[in-house]
Order: structure tokens, then C-alpha cells, then sequence
């Protein structure tokens, strides 16, 4: 009886930690995400009685965010599918910035040409970044992941940061060791209009134009295409899908292929908007895109791009409000919030299905 | 074809290393060897100067092993440890904590020269152990968040904290404390404090000898503590989560504090290094705390065989080597046949080197036998990346 009554008590007693802890892992990442817009809300309504600050941070942090998003559907494909962080994706992206700088200026293209020719020659130089960093994407995986297939996990993540370095050697090699400032093409930082005082720049509207039809053709190839469909089996279960008759091989070439075309895509919007590149910016890229990647729940696409635009905003209120180089810290620190309260990600549990 | 004349060659090498005979009496002699070479250079001799550098990584490597060879815990932050070793000596060894004591200093068991400087100047040897302690907390709650995690997801948790630690060191000269900051930021904190250590010579640039001695000791130290771990309980344990952590958790290892112990002992390693390291720079240099520092870590241990503590004192060395002279001295001039520089290219030399390292030989130079039938039956290979709390 009284033994009964004890357990009834522990029992009680650890439903209510357990309820605690539950409640922390399903709600402190959301806290832990909104504190940043929230704080810094009710601050400017305390100081300026209005909220245009944190609409300009919010703003340039979805922009901004588009690119992340566009690099880290790269990371959640190839995660989906072979479950290995591809380090050197991120400098891939790099390469993407230069690739496009190099073609442009090889077409000629300078802040006189006229609108038409603007806007044609950067498609043009969109389609040769996408192409460039997709092949590039898919040379990496046959030389340095495919050989690896069946080793330890470790194997292909060091080839992999093999690559990064390799990549920002020839990054360096390329445009040298400085900052390189690259023609403002577009007049990034040129007003289109506003709403209420929060600006919406030319490269605002650039990274947004770019970015959302081509994360509407991924998905839709991705949900409606047979490779796409072949895709979303070998993350199931690749064993199972090449016994199906699939290509698992080439299917995994096609992700990777996939991945390039996106961080190419985004390394031309980079370009544009920072008007600055440099060897060194993919290292960067690739852990915030990678930060994304996981917020979203890996292997999980619509996850990717909500966690990219999730991350610009916090880069942007980040840089604004604590100073530039503090942001690097902070969104790492939300790197660590996700893995310790949400390891599967803020949409994982599509993750199974969605692939 | 490449991957067999590779094992052809190591063969020997591996059946002598585990040889019982081969520890009786080659140990000694490497050790009597290691004491008595550096006598047949002159004291600002650069090759010993190099040496002591790639002694200093060989206890790096060591401490890294503990936790990615024996515990199987794949850390990419090694680099923080590096850092906190940094700055304890920078904190309790130099002038950067002047206005302590009214600017008088304060001062404990160090030599006449740093007794009158401000700042907090403490004996040399009782900053690594209290470096050792630093870095053995921050490797403890570098742990913490990882403990459900496993593999990538380790690795990536530990990368960013690596990150931050780094981020911090270069940016803690805006946080204030009073009148102190808490680093010195990218100006970088110099001089530092140099052992205090009567009868051993006097530890100067000039003087790399009495470095060397105090590296080689600090190697001997930390390889003892490597051997007697790795065949202790608590090793036995390690190597177990390894490679089953739900069939070791079932035989009774206590996951957490077996985990906890493991990033606790591998940092306290490299937070000795890094003490030792920023006495002989003479600099705390915040740009030196990024990630290719981890990695070059991290591939001195796999180059030598993960698990393997022979092999990661061979790969440590190697690599060092392959640094200081084979980059510049023989690659060098071969590379200059096709026009390119080679300073320029010691990241993308160094890429080539892990990729080729990783497709030809995996296991390393001298893997570790249960280790190595790991790596080639695929035991502890299948593995989901989070445990989810059902």
C-alpha cells in the first residue's frame, strides 16, 4: 500500500520533469527563435514607437535568406539521399560567385549596358553558373564520394573537407587572397519602393525574383519527375530501390547535379547583391546554409528554404543589432539550440515521407 | 593496385609494432634516441625548432585520438582547446591582465625577469594544469549538447562550437569586465610568460633545446597517460560505445559520464598543447583559432590510424614534417616546373593529400587491428543520426 502509493508519487514525479523536458523540446527552439524579433520589437517600440527597423532586418533578412536557402537545398538533397555532410558544397557556392563574375565579364556586361541586354546576358550567365557548379558538383561526388560509398562515415567527410580546401586554393588562385569588389550590374542598393519606411532594394527583389521559381521547379521535379521519384526511393532505402531496377548511381549524380545547379544559381545572387566575393565566402556560406539545412529538417526541401530564410533574418537582425562579426557566434549558437532541443528539425517529421 | 603495394609495405611495419618484444625494447630506444639527438645541433638549430612544433601537435593528436579514435566521437572543434590552452597562459602568464594588483602584478613561483612585470604571472607549469582543467570544463560542456547525437551531426555541433570559441577569441576585446577585456582580440596578447625551469638552460628563441626537452617530457606524459587509459576500464569502455553504444549501454557503461570523460580527457590534452605552444610562439594569436587547425589535427590521426596511439604519434609527425619541409622543399621546386608558387597553394596541397589519403588508405599507417575490422566489415557502421526520444 504505502509502496504503492511511493511509486504513484515517483511516478508522478518524473511525468512532471518528463512533461517539463517535453515541453522544452518541442517548444524552447521556437522561444528560442522568436526571443531575437520579439526583443528587439518591443525595443523599438519603446524607442522609436515604431517597428521599421525590424521590418528593414526582417526584409534584407528574407533576401539574404534566399540565397542561404538556395545553398542549403543542396546540403538536403545530397543529406536525403546519401546522409553525408558535403563540406565542400559551400565552396562550391563560392565557386559559383566567380564563375558568374568571370562569364559576365567575359560577355561584357558592365553598369552601361542597356536593361535588355542586362537582363538577357544574366540569364545566360545564370544557366552557365547553374551548369558549371552542377558538373562541378557531380565531379566531386565521382572522385572523392563515390570511391567511399561503402567506408565509415569519416572516410567522405574528410574528402570532402579535402575538397572545400582544394576548392578555396583555387578560389584564391583565381581572384587572389583580398575581398574582390565586383561591378554593382543591377545598382543592388537602388530603392524600387517602400511601405511605411521599410525599404525594398533592387537586390532584394532580385534574390527573391530568382530564387522562388527556381525552388518551385525543384519541387515539383523533385515530387512529379521519375528521377525525382527514384530520388526520393534511394533516401528511403537504397538497397531496396536498386533492387526496384533504379540507377542508384546516377540517381545520386542527379542530386548532387541538382545541388551544384542551386548553389551556382545562388553564387550569381551573392555576387549581384554583395557586390563583393572572395575565396573565402563558402566557408561561411556553407555552415549558415548547413545551419538551415538542419532547422528544416534534413532531406526535407520546403524545410530547407524555411530555415534559410529562418537564418537571414536572424544574420540580419544579428549584424544590425550586435555588430557583424558577433554574427557568426550567434548563428552557431542556433546551430547548437537545434541539435540539443530539436535535432530533427523544426519540419523533420515529413522528413520520412517527403524524402 | 596502389592499395596493396601501400598494406605490402606497412605489413612489416605493423607485425613489428605488435610485437610484445618491440615495446620492451624499441620503446627505450626511440625514447634514448628522442633524448639524445638534439645534442648534434646547434641550439637555434631550425630543425629542432621544427621539432618541438611537431612535438607539440604529436600531443594534439593524442588528445584528439582519445576522443575520435578510442570514444569514436568525431570531433571537428579541436581547435577551442587549442584556444583555451592559449589563453590560460595568456591570462596567468603575461602582461595582459595589467592593471591587476594596483599595476604591481601578481606573481607565484616565476623567475626574476616576469616577477616585476603587472599582470598575473604564474609559474609555467601550474598554468598547464590549470590549463588542462579549463580546457577538460569546456570540453565537458562542449559534450553536453552532443550526448543524443551521433556521427555528422557530433561533428557539426563540435564544429560550431569550435566556431564560436574562435569568434570569441577574435572579438573579445569588446567585451568588458571592469577595466579588463576578455581577450586581447586580433591584436593578439605578447609576450608570454617562458617556463621557469633551473638547471634545463635558458629558454630563449635562441635556445630551442631546453623547448625541446620540455616537449618531449610533455609527450612522454601525455603518450603514459594515452597507453594506461586505452587499456584502463574506463578505455575498455570507450571502445566499447564505440562500437555499439546500445549493446555497451546494456552491459552496464554509463554512456553519459563515459562520453562526458572522453571530451573532458582529449581537451585537457590539447589545452596542454596549447599552453606549450603559445610560450614558444610567444604570441596568443586569435587568427591562428579556425578550422583548418582542427582539421590539420584531425588528419594527423587518421594519417596514423585512428585508435592507434603508435600510429597517431607517426601520423603527427609525418604531417608536421610534410608541413615544415615537404610542402616547401619538395614540392616546391616540382612544382615550380609548371609555374606555380608554391606558397600559395599549401591549402590546396593539403586538401589533395587528405583526399588521396582517404581513398588510398583509409585505416592509416598503422591502424589498430579491432579498429580496422571496423573499418572493413562494417561493424558499428549502421547507425541513425539522432536518437529520438520515443
Amino acid at each position: 500500500m504505502e509502496a504503492a502509493s511511493f511509486a504513484a508519487g515517483r511516478v508522478r514525479r518524473a511525468s512532471a520533469l518528463a512533461w517539463v523536458r517535453g515541453l522544452l523540446s518541442s517548444y524552447g527552439l521556437y522561444v528560442a527563435l522568436l526571443a531575437l524579433p520579439l526583443v528587439y520589437g518591443i525595443n523599438d517600440l519603446q524607442h522609436a514607437h515604431n517597428l521599421t527597423r525590424l521590418g528593414q532586418n526582417l526584409v534584407n533578412g528574407l533576401s539574404n535568406g534566399a540565397i542561404w536557402a538556395l545553398v542549403a537545398l543542396g546540403y538536403t538533397l545530397v543529406y536525403g539521399i546519401i546522409e553525408l555532410i558535403n563540406f565542400a558544397h559551400g565552396d562550391v557556392f563560392m565557386i559559383g560567385s566567380f564563375a558568374s563574375f568571370a562569364f559576365w565579364t567575359t560577355l561584357g556586361l558592365t553598369v552601361a549596358t542597356s536593361v535588355l541586354g542586362l537582363v538577357g546576358g544574366l540569364l545566360v550567365t545564370l544557366v552557365v553558373s547553374m551548369i558549371a557548379c552542377g558538373a562541378l558538383n557531380v565531379m566531386i561526388e565521382r572522385v572523392a564520394y563515390r570511391p567511399l560509398r561503402n567506408a565509415p562515415k569519416l572516410a567522405p567527410l574528410i574528402t570532402a573537407v579535402g575538397f572545400s580546401f582544394i576548392l578555396q586554393n583555387v578560389g584564391e588562385l583565381w581572384l587572389g587572397p583580398a575581398q574582390h569588389n565586383v561591378s554593382d550590374l543591377i545598382h543592388a542598393q537602388q530603392k524600387v519602393f517602400s511601405i511605411s519606411g521599410v525599404v525594398v532594394n533592387r537586390s532584394d527583389l532580385l534574390a527573391l525574383a530568382v530564387t522562388a521559381p527556381l525552388v518551385i521547379l525543384l519541387t515539383t521535379f523533385i515530387a512529379r519527375s521519375r528521377l525525382g521519384k527514384a530520388m526520393r526511393a534511394t533516401a528511403q532505402d537504397p538497397e531496396a530501390a536498386r533492387l526496384m531496377g533504379i540507377n542508384v548511381d546516377t540517381t545520386i549524380s542527379a542530386a548532387f547535379a541538382l545541388g551544384g545547379m542551386m548553389a551556382g544559381a545562388g553564387g550569381l545572387i551573392y555576387a549581384l547583391y554583395q557586390t563583393n566575393i572572395w575565396f573565402f565566402q563558402g566557408f561561411r556560406a556553407g555552415l549558415f546554409a548547413f545551419t538551415a539545412a538542419v532547422m528544416g529538417g534534413i532531406g526535407n526541401l520546403r524545410g530547407a528554404v524555411a530555415g534559410g530564410l529562418i537564418i537571414g533574418c536572424v544574420q540580419q537582425i544579428s549584424d544590425n543589432r550586435f555588430g557583424s562579426q558577433w554574427t557568426e557566434a550567434i548563428v552557431f549558437g542556433y546551430l547548437i539550440l537545434v541539435m540539443v532541443f530539436k535535432p530533427q528539425g523544426l519540419f523533420g517529421e515529413q522528413t520520412r515521407e517527403a524524402g | 593496385m596502389d592499395l596493396s603495394m601501400l598494406g605490402a609495405l606497412t605489413r612489416p611495419l605493423r607485425e613489428i609494432v605488435a610485437n610484445k618484444w618491440f615495446n620492451r625494447i624499441a620503446v627505450p630506444v626511440v625514447i634514448g634516441f628522442a633524448i639524445v639527438f638534439p645534442l648534434f645541433f646547434v641550439g637555434a638549430s631550425p630543425f629542432i625548432n621544427n621539432t618541438v612544433q611537431a612535438l607539440v601537435y604529436v600531443v594534439m593528436a593524442l588528445g584528439l585520438n582519445v576522443v575520435v579514435g578510442f570514444a569514436g566521437l568525431l570531433d571537428l572543434g579541436y581547435v577551442a582547446f587549442y584556444a583555451m590552452g592559449s589563453y590560460a597562459i595568456g591570462w596567468f602568464g603575461s602582461e595582459f591582465l595589467y592593471p591587476v594588483n594596483h599595476q604591481k602584478g601578481v606573481h607565484f613561483l616565476v623567475s626574476r625577469l616576469p616577477g616585476s612585470l603587472p599582470g598575473v604571472h604564474i609559474n609555467f607549469f601550474i598554468v598547464i594544469v590549470i590549463a588542462a582543467a579549463l580546457a577538460a570544463a569546456a570540453g565537458a560542456v562542449i559534450g553536453l549538447p552532443t550526448l543524443r547525437l551521433r556521427g555528422d551531426y557530433i561533428a557539426i555541433v563540435t564544429l560550431a562550437f569550435g566556431e564560436i570559441i574562435g569568434n570569441i577569441a577574435a572579438n573579445g576585446d569588446q567585451l568588458h569586465f571592469g577595466q579588463y577585456t576578455l581577450t586581447a582580440g586580433r591584436q593578439g596578447i605578447t609576450p608570454v610568460d617562458v617556463p621557469n625551469l633551473p638547471g634545463v638552460g635558458d629558454f630563449s628563441p635562441l635556445n630551442n633545446r631546453p623547448w625541446y626537452y620540455v616537449a618531449l617530457a610533455l609527450v612522454l606524459i601525455v603518450l603514459f597517460c594515452n597507453v594506461r587509459l586505452r587499456d584502463s576500464r574506463l578505455g575498455r569502455a570507450w571502445i566499447a560505445l564505440r562500437e555499439d553504444e546500445v549493446a555497451a549501454a546494456s552491459m552496464g557503461v554509463p554512456i553519459v559520464r563515459t562520453k562526458l570523460l572522453a571530451y573532458a580527457t582529449g581537451a585537457a590534452f590539447g589545452g596542454m598543447a596549447g599552453v606549450l605552444l603559445s610560450s614558444y610562439t610567444n604570441t596568443v594569436n586569435a587568427d591562428s583559432f579556425n578550422f583548418s587547425f582542427s582539421i590539420f589535427v584531425l588528419a594527423m590521426v587518421i594519417l596514423g590510424g585512428l585508435g592507434s596511439i603508435w600510429g597517431v604519434v607517426l601520423g603527427a609527425l609525418a604531417l608536421s614534417y610534410f608541413n615544415t619541409y615537404g610542402i616547401p622543399d619538395v614540392l616546391g621546386p616540382f612544382l615550380k616546373n609548371f609555374g606555380l608558387d608554391v606558397t600559395q597553394l599549401g591549402f590546396g596541397i593539403f586538401g589533395f593529400v587528405l583526399v588521396l589519403m582517404m581513398v588510398l588508405r583509409p585505416q592509416g599507417l598503422l591502424p589498430e587491428r579491432r579498429r580496422k575490422l571496423e573499418m572493413t566489415q562494417g561493424i558499428g557502421a549502421d547507425e541513425s543520426l539522432v536518437e529520438v526520444n520515443a
